[in-house]
């Protein structure tokens, strides 16, 4: 699903990545480790479309309405609650059956209860879980998470656990990858 | 019909958030009221009309930049430009939509300003009232592009003015123009050619502008 080859990216004169070779295949699962500043999130931001390579080949077989990614920040209006949020992302990706989709999202992540508070009284570990819920509204083939486990308490990272044993393609990075390294069929460490 | 629904979906969007927040068009009336009344007393006792009709463009286009300025914010500070970019919408719609609802906030501040102005100076007729029509469709929509530009540099609260100024003298130039000329006709045929050359040259390249 996912092909880079000498894939590189630079920002100006900085050169944040450099000839990395990925291949992911459909149902795989890509573990992406490195430190601080070694490039893992400009590299999913490639995958996930939102930035272009400055050199190398990238090819990745899935539409924007196939990709979920999941970023550091939340990608949610503070000042709405999280119905309207998700109902904005539903809109926007054309989901069938909208409403029944995020009431079950929102059960399944535990938000139910506080579905129409402003996302700006949620604590951190909240707003990842709505972060979530926003990133599989559209039953995406392909996920794609930065860091995802950030700021989830144990029973937000059992969903999470979960949900990365489901049948999709999945690319992500982490600091920590224990806890999923023996999901990974193809693993990147990036120095 | 889809793209209209998208268009419809994020400009509720951003005038939901506006009537949460209450950032924009607070700032935006206050600011071109404050402006009238300087200028009421700045202005030269007995001056004319023409130098008073003067004053309410650049009254306009600075309130209209107050606006443009904080267009973009939410997505800047919670960073979901990524979101609305990675969405399989046209990218177009997400200007479209911002264009809209910045015009909203500026036709709401006019609606007080115009009043206002017409207490302290002399009454707006017809053809100026045409000319901010139309002067807002081509502010807003260049404006609105250009701060999708500028929100991606360090210098935005710069940059934006220095981009949209020079943009905007022909819009000045042809509101000043529809508000004081005998025969406001030409000047409001630039303003509407203004809107329609530079409203399909921010539709069609937008897209440029949200991709990295």
């Amino acid at each position: 699903m996912i092909q880079a080859h000498a894939l590189g990216k630079r920002f100006g004169d900085k050169r944040v990545l450099r000839n990395v070779e990925l291949a992911v295949p459909r149902g795989g699962f890509a573990l992406v480790t490195g430190a601080n500043g070694s490039g893992k999130t400009t590299l999913l931001r490639l995958c996930a479309g939102l930035a272009r390579p400055s050199e190398g080949e990238l090819r990745v077989d899935a539409e924007r309405a196939a990709i979920g990614y999941l970023a550091h920040e939340p990608l949610v209006y503070r000042e709405l609650t999280a119905l309207e949020n998700l109902e904005l992302y539903g809109r926007l990706y054309r989901v069938p059956e909208r409403r029944e989709r995020i009431g079950m999202l929102l059960e399944r992540f535990g938000l139910w209860d506080a579905r129409r508070d402003r996302v700006v009284s949620y604590s951190r570990g909240m707003t990842q879980r709505l972060a979530l819920c926003r990133v599989l509204l559209h039953e995406p083939a392909l996920l794609v998470l930065d860091e995802p486990y950030s700021a989830l308490d144990e029973a937000g990272a059992t969903l999470l656990d979960e949900l990365l044993r489901e049948e999709r393609t999945f690319v992500v990075a982490t600091h920590d990858p224990g806890r999923v390294e023996h999901l990974a069929t193809t693993r990147l460490a990036l120095a | 019909m889809n793209y209209l629904a998208d268009v419809r979906t994020l400009a509720r969007k951003d005038l939901l958030l506006e009537l949460r927040a209450r950032d924009t068009l607070p700032a935006m009336l206050l600011f071109v009221v404050a402006v009238f009344v300087v200028f009421h007393f700045t202005l030269p006792a007995h001056s004319s009309d023409l130098a008073a009709s003067g004053l309410l463009w650049v009254a306009i286009l600075f309130t209209a930049l107050l606006g443009l300025g904080r267009a973009f914010v939410p997505e800047r500070e919670q960073r979901t430009l990524d979101g609305l970019v990675l969405a399989p919408c046209d990218r177009s719609a997400i200007w479209l939509a911002k264009s809209l609802a910045t015009l909203t906030f500026l036709v709401a501040a006019e609606v007080v300003a115009l009043p206002v102005f017409a207490l302290f100076f002399h009454g707006v007729d017809g053809s100026t009232v045409a000319g901010i029509a139309l002067a807002d469709l081509g502010i807003c929509a260049v404006g609105t592009f250009l701060g999708a530009m500028a929100v991606a540099t360090r210098a935005r609260d710069l940059l934006l003015p220095l981009l949209f100024l020079p943009l905007a003298i022909p819009i000045v130039v042809g509101g000043v123009g529809a508000s004081t000329a005998s025969s406001p006709g030409r000047y409001l045929g630039l303003l509407a050619l203004y809107d329609a050359l530079f409203t399909l040259l921010c539709w069609a390249s937008f897209e440029y502008v949200v991709a990295e």
